[in-house]
């Protein structure tokens, strides 16, 4: 149990004194002032180890857990999980302070509320830190209910719940479909460890299961990281408080995907299928959602699609970074490996600026009652401040200077025009399509930044649509999204600090076969100005063409509504769950009728094809009858008997004379059990016989008057056919059983019964002496037999039936 | 020579039973099936006595007197139902 396993846990166990604190001092203190501490001590610890990792330490500590299935808790860091560390951690604390200012005292429950953030961020912190597999997995799955619980914190309300549903179902499928993916890693490599699978991976990348585990994993990550198509639930998500989805809909839990592709890079990255899918998936991605994201008038949702366009950005680099792999780890493949830098600094920027655009936009929420772009405007004057806020992340997520979206979307450009002249993967052919897509895609993204600032703080004010009297927000609420903005411009200026503490060793991490020195000294030179390159005039196109786009934007956004309502991944998703619903529900009320006859028809059907079957493909056919006692007279008689009471029980017009034909079955059987030299048989087969017909009488008597039938039993041909099928089945397998005799049987010692019980009567001394504890439980068996006739008879509901003693 | 004699025996039994049998499954009324049933019964009885016979062994006299009573209740039974419609009267006071 060392210290980082106590952080990581700390929210967990803090998670238990919530509820108490908010009993006791919910009427004088805010919850949230008592929450707000955990993430800020976490914070600063993990702050410690920024000097050890950037001088290329990895620090890898283990909790026993499961050990005798190599389930151990155990944790690294490194690079990569110490920047999502920082990330979660410090917005977190942000997030905490916000939300005191946001959430009221008095009217929510705080403490739920703290209690499923803190589940969250302890989850969250799990999730980056662990390095064996299956405790991933684990915490991902606890980051996906705690998100369900949060996006459903006003459960009153149906689209709450809709959204929870909608992205615990995609989420959970997702984390079900990795952990099968996980479970082929570890049957690969025989090891649940993330660092030794990658030490092990370069055996099997041949492997049949290889894609297969690497489809699976991707799908984990794709659905958490709200790639398309599993992008349907992050917009769904924003019923959410808006802390809540600042939080986790844009700095935290959607980035659980990106972790994931850029944890497993050194495992699956190099193949020709991870470079495709990644890249690709992320383009569609982007492209995507900053279109759709031009579309919305709400401005949570514009934020959820910018998120999911932003998060299409990062994967994709990520897909790109991992073609250096492919070269082995040379002096020109680092010139790849750009990509994935601009990745981990596209992740740390967009935490920063998407998540102050949230808090502003709560703030917005809070102060007009309102979020709807079509009813704002016009704020400039009156929200100073939130107004400088909203430039400075919306400036930032165009990727416009002096702030720091400008230096990754830069990066980004680098990246894909570099990656267009891979000489590997058929990019020469497709390689122009990457640099195409990112800069329409980034072209979209200037249109709906300008949207977001200017819709809402240009324009004309109208103080009579808006619900409350607009004003500047309370100080409190401001600070988060002020420290996150001045973040925002401080890493533009000062990029390399990150770059040397952060992004390097995270670098290491994520491509590990880069050992000499200077492969990524590219990430601790960004420059904000690298003179007249393409890139540059990529991002002046952008400006130009995304400041007529807006201009014209009147013009040309019907082309929105060109695409009916039924053309969409939502109603795909809906679709898709009524069809999955009432085709089961057909499929149910199809198979199960009800009747007690289809299910027998079923279990009989079953039972003779599975049997007979066997009995075909096995060939388990084998008769012999030479060990067989000869056939005497008496014997055919009474089959013959036998044979002609059954087909009389079959063709009988009235039940009196089926319950007669049984007796007369039971009693021939007796008989047999005679000519067998079965005496106590007899006697029982004789008793029992009597009273059956007896019961059976009682019953017929007690028919009920109307819809007496007296008629012969209805032929159809499929019960004739099973009921053949299944008299066949057992023929075959007596006359089987009997002919493949493979051992004496042990009957002869239970013919001294006289010496070793001291009975005379073998069946007996079987019965009561050498087997007695069946004995024992048949009587058991008569006993509740008794009893539960006995309470059917005494304990019947009044009025339910006719009362026989009347 | 006496086996062959119970062979005959048995088959003479076989032959009056089936003939019940036929009785039991045509009988016009419901008396005319018990009274077969009943004597289904007592050929059952000699049956299973000549059988004893022929396995030379006493395991079966207590199926001989089995039969006998069973044969005997059911037919009562069956006379009581007949007649009154029920099998076992309740008492009325309670």
């Amino acid at each position: 149990m060392s210290w980082i396993h106590i952080m990581i846990l700390l929210p967990f166990i803090y998670a238990i004194l919530v509820p108490f604190l908010y009993k006791l001092y919910s009427h004088k203190l805010h919850t949230g002032w008592f929450v707000m501490p955990i993430p800020v001590i976490i914070f600063i610890y993990l702050l410690q180890y920024i000097t050890p990792i950037s001088s290329g330490e990895k620090i890898y500590t283990t909790l026993a857990w499961m050990p005798s299935l190599g389930i151990n808790f155990t944790t690294n860091v490194d690079g990569l999980s110490l920047i999502f560390g920082l990330l979660i951690t410090g917005i977190g604390a942000l997030v905490i302070l916000y939300s005191i200012y946001y959430m009221a005292k008095k009217r929510e429950a705080l403490h739920n509320f703290y209690i499923y953030l803190l589940l969250f961020m302890g989850a969250m912190l799990g999730l980056v830190f662990s390095d064996n597999i299956f405790v991933l997995y684990v915490f991902w799955e606890i980051t996906s209910i705690s998100s369900f619980l949060l996006i459903a914190y006003w459960y009153q309300r149906p689209k709450s719940r809709y959204g929870a549903q909608k992205s615990m179902l995609i989420t959970i499928f997702g984390g079900l479909a990795m952990l099968a993916g996980f479970i082929m890693l570890s049957m690969m490599t025989g090891t649940n460890s993330v660092q030794e699978i990658i030490s092990q991976m370069n055996d099997v990348t041949s492997g049949p299961l290889f894609v297969p585990a690497m489809l699976l994993t991707l799908l984990g990550a794709f659905t958490k990281s709200a790639q398309f198509p599993f992008s349907i639930w992050l917009p769904d998500a924003m019923e959410a408080p808006t802390p809540i989805s600042a939080y986790l809909h844009s700095a935290t839990m959607v980035k659980a995907g990106i972790y994931l592709v850029a944890r497993f890079t050194p495992v699956f990255g190099g193949a020709v299928e991870w470079f495709w899918i990644v890249s690709v998936v992320g383009m569609i991605t982007m492209i995507w959602g900053s279109f759709y994201a031009v579309k919305q008038t709400d401005l949570k949702a514009l934020l959820a699609y910018s998120t999911i366009s932003q998060l299409g950005l990062i994967m994709s680099l990520l897909g790109l970074g991992s073609a250096s792999m492919a070269f082995g780890f040379t002096e020109e493949s680092a010139m790849y490996t750009v990509a994935t830098g601009a990745a981990m600094f596209h992740l740390i920027n967009h935490a920063t600026f998407k998540g102050s655009l949230f808090m502003v936009v709560g703030i917005i929420d809070y102060e007009t009652g309102t979020r709807d772009i079509r009813r704002l405007g016009g704020l400039m004057t009156i929200m100073p401040i939130s107004f400088t806020l909203s430039i400075i992340g919306g400036f930032a997520m165009a990727g416009l200077p002096p702030f720091n979206g400008f230096l990754s979307k830069e990066m980004f450009f680098t990246s894909v025009l570099r990656a267009s002249e891979l000489p590997i993967f058929s990019m020469e052919t497709f390689g122009i399509m990457f640099p195409v897509i990112a800069w329409v895609a980034s072209v979209f993204t200037f249109v709906y930044c300008m949207i977001l600032i200017f819709r809402t703080f240009a324009g004309k004010h109208q103080p009579e649509r808006l619900e409350k009297k607009a004003h500047e927000a309370p100080v409190g609420m401001l600070i988060p999204p002020i420290v996150l903005s001045s973040l925002v411009v401080i890493i533009f200026f000062f990029p390399n600090i990150i770059g040397q503490s952060l992004l390097k060793p995270s670098l290491a991490a994520i491509l590990p076969g880069f050992t000499q020195d200077g492969a990524f000294e590219f990430i601790t030179k960004i420059e904000a100005w690298h003179g007249f390159n393409t890139e540059l005039f990529m991002t002046i196109g952008i400006v130009i063409f995304g400041t007529l786009l807006y201009l014209s934007h009147k013009k040309w956004s019907s082309v929105f509504y060109t695409l009916p309502e039924w053309f969409s991944l939502n109603s795909v998703y809906n679709a898709a769950l009524e069809k999955s619903e009432t085709v089961a529900r057909g499929i149910t009320n199809n198979y199960m009728t009800g009747f007690i006859r289809d299910y027998l028809v079923y279990i009989f059907a079953f039972f003779s094809i599975a049997l007979l079957t066997c009995v075909w493909v096995l060939k388990g056919v084998s008769l012999d009858i030479s060990n067989n006692a000869p056939i005497s007279i008496y014997e055919v008689i009474l089959v013959i008997g036998i044979v002609i009471s059954a087909l009389g029980v079959l063709f009988s017009k009235s039940r009196l004379t089926a319950i007669i034909s049984v007796g007369a079955l039971g009693y021939i059987i007796a008989l047999l059990f005679v000519i067998f030299r079965a005496p106590d048989l007899a006697l029982t087969q004789l008793i029992v016989e009597t009273v059956t017909v007896a019961l059976f009488l009682l019953c017929f008597y007690h028919l009920p008057e109307f819809k007496k039938e007296h008629s012969r039993v209805r032929f159809r041909i499929t019960n004739l056919i099973i009921s053949l099928g299944v008299g066949i089945t057992v023929t075959l397998l007596a006359l089987s059983a009997q002919g493949n005799k493979l051992f004496e049987p042990i009957s002869s010692y239970f013919e001294n019964s006289y010496e070793l019980a001291g009975a005379r009567n073998m069946v007996n001394a079987i019965l009561v002496d050498f087997r007695g504890f069946d004995t024992l439980l048949e009587i058991l068996v008569l006993s509740v037999a008794g009893l539960g006739v006995y309470t059917l008879i005494k304990l019947r509901k009044q009025g339910s039936g006719t009362n026989e003693t009347e | 020579m006496f086996e062959k004699v119970l062979m005959i025996v048995l088959i003479a039994l076989t032959i009056s039973i089936i003939a019940a049998i036929y009785r039991v499954v045509k009988g016009p009324s419901m008396p005319d099936r018990v009274i077969a049933l009943d004597m289904i019964g007592i050929n059952l009885v000699a049956a299973v006595a000549v059988i004893s016979v022929l396995l030379k062994t006493y395991a079966f006299l207590e199926v001989i007197l089995l039969i006998g009573i069973l044969s005997f209740v059911g037919t009562i039974a069956f006379a009581r139902f007949i007649e009154r419609g029920v099998v076992i009267e309740r008492n009325r006071d309670n």
